[in-house]
């Protein structure tokens, strides 16, 4: 240990020696090291769906939006409209539904791509969000997600809680050698017995802690030494502070569960987690609707988690991602199909925010992708790899990214 | 002994038979326990206590014959046992009578209301989300008691290849129709009609939005939307040339998905919140011509447009390709081999689709009976929960059913609740997660202390003389894994022989008396052998 520690980490590894005290000791060496070092956060976000980007991040001031949107545009910001979009800078506006997500836009927490997007042509939402998550467009065989790679990349002990993934299932961008885990919430990770019967977790532990490497074990393992440690933190006890209160939505719980896991210091640096339906061939809606509701929570939820973290926030950086963005002219049925480039927050502590980041390559015929849909004038990557590369601490962090040559960065992160 | 069957496979193959008459299966098949285990966990969810002695006495290869021929299979079972649910049976207009939207306020058309109605609102048992709440019931409840297992296993295989999202709008009042008429007929029937029963059936058109995909200058004439422009959707185009026949990398470009979209405007659905049934109206139809694939479609071909479109990709050769190598994954190993998908899409080109042949197929391939295929996948937690109950031998009513659906839930399949189009992934690396692993066993702990409702759980055949737990342990072991043990784990089940816990102390407390049958059980069924079949 070193001088470095203070009487806080301390404490608290002291109570995690008393509380695992069966525990191997790579686990006493790992809680340690992550409680030592208050590291930055990554949250990834992907919207999974396709969201519109032109609706999400109103170009208002493009002289081609509204006339191809006649049913879906949103209305430009005029003072007391509260259905019109919200001015950022005199182009673009944000959807009235994200009214929430302004002050941090206001004191600069919040930055914005737009325009941003995969090089690959491909419109299929499987296709589209594997090359989003794998981090390799056009390759399909990549074993690995992006944020598996960007974990796997230290070279300490780290956490059991450095990755985690909320919902049931680990997604794509998290497999790999990373061992991050999923969780569909904090209060079910663990191992439940009927009452009057003791918890059986000693017997599963012992069946997956053997020494074949394969998926199963492996993942068993890592899965018994985060229980522990989530145990001794404490994270299932920690309530909203700050007086946030976040919509009662998937969304809205998965942000408030990684709040938890910040707090509870377990050492979590990346975290992830998604929300759907953002795929509005049909009645998509304008500044009421289908996808102003989803906007709404998707808001609401962000603003909740930036008021629950407070001060913490600063060393929290949220991403967010989808797969493609849609059609510019609106479809048939007052939706829209599916399209290109799209935009991406960056909201949190080191962020240049209060910009719209990324060149605007314009809503005019002659100037879409294939004649139809809004070109990609940022890669991903080169939003991804700064992320990484700035909050992470990661070096090199376009070799994130095998077959990939990183183009100027954006500047968008301190 | 399993080289010289292999042989034999190898050279029946090479010569080319891909449709094994019932006599020449049986003279090739592998006959040995782990044989027929195998053939259960994969054509079946999993072997229930007895089921390897039954096929054993009838024969596996009759017992493969039998499964591919399920109107054979006298399932009066089952049958019963689904008696207690509805709405599987009913059609998509009774369905809107009995389960009808809740109305947010009484959209009163006459000026007095019946002062009985005031407070009236239909009771949880007349809410549509029941509809849902059956289904899962329904094809849980078959998934264990059916005694045509295979043909559950393919229902469960299309439904996912072809899905549709319950929770989607309108889809969950055609939700038992779509099972029941489009997919179920012909599961183990002919892949071309698949297709056309899908694309063709209101809740494919609601799911992927073609019934609302017009030409591009149509004026809606009717209803709500009166006098506002449709125009084109590629919602389903897409998906059916990505998903359903061709695959992503099946050669299609953006134009023909445009194209394809064109052809099928005006494929729509007739009274949809009524006797919703497939119409086409040529009023929405883009009558122009249309090039797909390089074929050019003449104009004014009407609905022949969309049946063309159809027959092309059922025929195309990458269609073939993409089923092989789904099925393959579905039946041998998570990377198919390629030899063997080379041969099963053989089989689909050879015999037009023919679901059964292409099984057969790959039931006489060396592929599936090799020792490296055996175990190699990791169960859906679908297929994880069936397997489970019927491994203890237990039998579940409606309500039962749905219990254990919602345990498959928790760990990631919910079923009819995949929102993409892609249904839900057939990989174990998809499944094999720290949340899910630690879900699994809470199952099996619930399973085995009896605490999912509905299940009735019978643990003394595994008990027997209750103060020798080392027997108990066996009879657990050869019952549930059929004795295909790792070391590893029965080193650690039989350390737990020596847990307090496991022997139970008896109230008065004189010492050691019953074994812990649940314990065990749960650890088994929780344990790395039994997440795979």
């Amino acid at each position: 240990m070193t001088p470095m520690l203070t009487r806080r980490v301390l404490l608290k590894a002291g109570a995690c020696a008393l509380a695992a005290a069966a525990a191997p000791p790579r686990f006493l060496a790992r809680a340690a090291s992550a409680a030592g070092t208050p590291g930055k956060v990554l949250v990834a976000l992907f919207q999974r769906g396709a969201v519109d980007g032109l609706s999400m991040i109103v170009p208002y001031g493009d002289r081609d939006y509204a006339s191809v949107r006649a049913s879906i545009a949103i209305r430009p910001p005029r003072p007391g409209d509260t259905g019109a979009a919200i001015d950022l800078d005199g182009f673009f506006g944000l959807h009235p539904s994200l009214a929430p997500l302004l002050p941090l836009w206001e004191s600069r927490a919040l930055a914005i791509v737009h325009a941003c997007g995969s090089p690959d042509r491909t419109r299929s939402h499987f296709d589209a969000q594997d090359y989003m998550e794998s981090g390799t467009p056009g390759t399909k065989s990549t074993a690995d997600g992006w944020l598996s790679r960007a974990a796997a990349r230290h070279t300490t002990p780290a956490s059991p809680f450095r990755a985690v993934a909320l919902g049931p299932t680990l997604p794509r961008i998290l497999r790999g050698d990373a061992g991050a885990i999923s969780m569909a919430s904090i209060q079910r990770f663990d191992v439940r017995s009927a009452s009057q019967s003791p918890a059986p977790r000693t017997g599963f532990e012992s069946l997956y802690d053997q020494g074949i490497h394969d998926l199963l074990h492996g993942t068993g393992r890592e899965t018994f030494e985060a229980v522990r440690m989530l145990k001794s933190a404490g994270a299932e006890r920690l309530t909203p502070a700050n007086n946030a209160v976040y919509p009662r939505s998937r969304l809205g719980d998965s942000l408030r569960q990684i709040a938890q896991l910040i707090r509870a210091d377990v050492g979590l640096e990346i975290a992830f987690t998604d929300a759907a339906g953002w795929d509005t061939h049909v009645g998509q809606g304008a500044e009421q609707g289908q996808l102003a509701a989803r906007l709404r929570d998707f808001g609401a939820s962000l603003a909740a988690f930036a008021q629950d973290l407070g001060d913490r926030m600063a060393d929290v950086v949220v991403l967010t991602m989808s797969e493609f963005g849609r059609t510019v002219a609106e479809n048939g049925n007052r939706g829209t199909d599916h399209g290109h480039a799209t935009a991406m927050l960056l909201l949190g502590g080191g962020v240049r925010g209060g910009r719209v980041y990324g060149r605007w390559p314009g809503l005019a015929r002659e100037r879409l992708y294939e004649a139809r849909d809004l070109a990609v004038t940022t890669d991903f990557r080169t939003l991804f790899a700064e992320v990484a590369g700035r909050q992470l601490g990661i070096s090199q962090p376009a070799t994130l990214f095998p077959g990939w040559t990183p183009a100027a960065s954006l500047g968008i992160i301190a | 002994m399993r080289r010289r069957i292999a042989a034999l496979l190898a050279a029946l193959t090479l010569v080319g038979v891909t449709r094994l008459p019932a006599s020449a299966t049986s003279a090739t098949l592998p006959t040995d326990d782990a044989a027929i285990v195998h053939a259960l966990s994969r054509l079946a969810f999993g072997p229930r206590p007895g089921d390897v002695e039954r096929v054993k006495t009838i024969g596996l290869a009759t017992w493969i014959e039998r499964q591919l021929e399920p109107r054979r299979v006298d399932d009066r079972a089952a049958e019963q046992a689904l008696a207690a649910l509805p709405t599987p049976t009913m059609s998509i207009a009774m369905l809107h009578a009995d389960y009808p939207r809740p109305q947010p306020r009484d959209k009163a058309t006459d000026a007095q209301m019946m002062p009985s109605r005031l407070f009236a609102r239909p009771g949880p048992e007349k809410r549509p989300i029941r509809i849902i709440a059956e289904m899962q019931a329904a094809r849980v409840l078959r998934a264990i008691e059916s005694e045509r297992q295979l043909e559950e296993v393919m229902v469960d295989f299309w439904f996912n290849h072809f899905n549709v999202y319950a929770a989607k709008g309108e889809v969950k009042w055609y939700l038992p129709s779509y099972e029941r008429d489009a997919i179920r007929p012909y599961a183990l029937g002919r892949f071309g009609d698949l297709v056309r029963a899908t694309a063709t059936h209101p809740a494919m058109l609601f799911y992927l939005d073609n019934w609302l995909s017009t030409r591009p200058d149509f004026t809606i004439r009717f209803g709500p939307n009166r006098g506002k422009r449709a125009g084109l959707n590629e919602n389903y185009a897409r998906e059916l040339m990505e998903l359903h026949t061709l695959g992503v990398d099946g050669g299609y470009t953006q134009s023909d998905v445009t194209e394809v979209a064109r052809a099928f405007t005006g494929w729509t659905i007739d009274r949809p919140r009524d006797a919703a049934r497939f119409v086409f109206r040529p009023v929405m139809h883009d009558r122009d011509a249309k090039t797909i694939l390089g074929t050019r479609l003449r104009a004014g071909g009407g609905q022949d447009d969309g049946e063309r479109v159809l027959s092309m990709l059922v025929h195309h050769p990458a269609t073939a390709q993409f089923i092989a190598t789904k099925l393959v994954r579905r039946f041998v190993s998570d990377e198919p081999p390629p030899a063997l998908v080379a041969r099963v899409a053989a089989t689909f080109r050879a015999t037009d689709g023919d679901i059964t042949a292409m099984l057969r197929t790959i039931v006489a391939s060396p592929e599936f009976w090799a020792p490296e295929a055996r175990r190699a996948k990791i169960k859906k937690p679908f297929e994880y929960v069936a397997s489970a109950v019927r491994a203890v031998g237990s039998h579940v009513d409606a309500r039962g059913a749905l219990s254990l659906a919602r345990s498959a839930g928790e760990m990631g399949e919910a079923l009819y609740a995949a929102q993409p189009p892609t249904g839900y992934p057939d990989r174990a690396e998809a499944w094999v997660n720290a949340g899910a692993l630690l879900a699994r066993m809470n199952f099996a702990l619930a399973l085995t202390q009896g605490r999912l409702s509905g299940v009735a759980l019978d643990l003394t055949p595994f008990s027997g003389d209750r103060s020798a737990p080392e027997a108990t342990l066996e009879r657990l072991l050869a019952i549930l894994l059929h004795g295909d043990v790792s070391p590893q784990t029965r080193a650690v089940l039989v350390d737990q022989l020596s847990d307090p816990q496991i022997r139970r102390q008896t109230p008065d407390d004189r010492g050691p008396a019953d074994t812990d049958v649940e314990k065990l059980a749960a650890l088994v069924i929780g344990s790395p052998e039994f997440q795979r079949r």
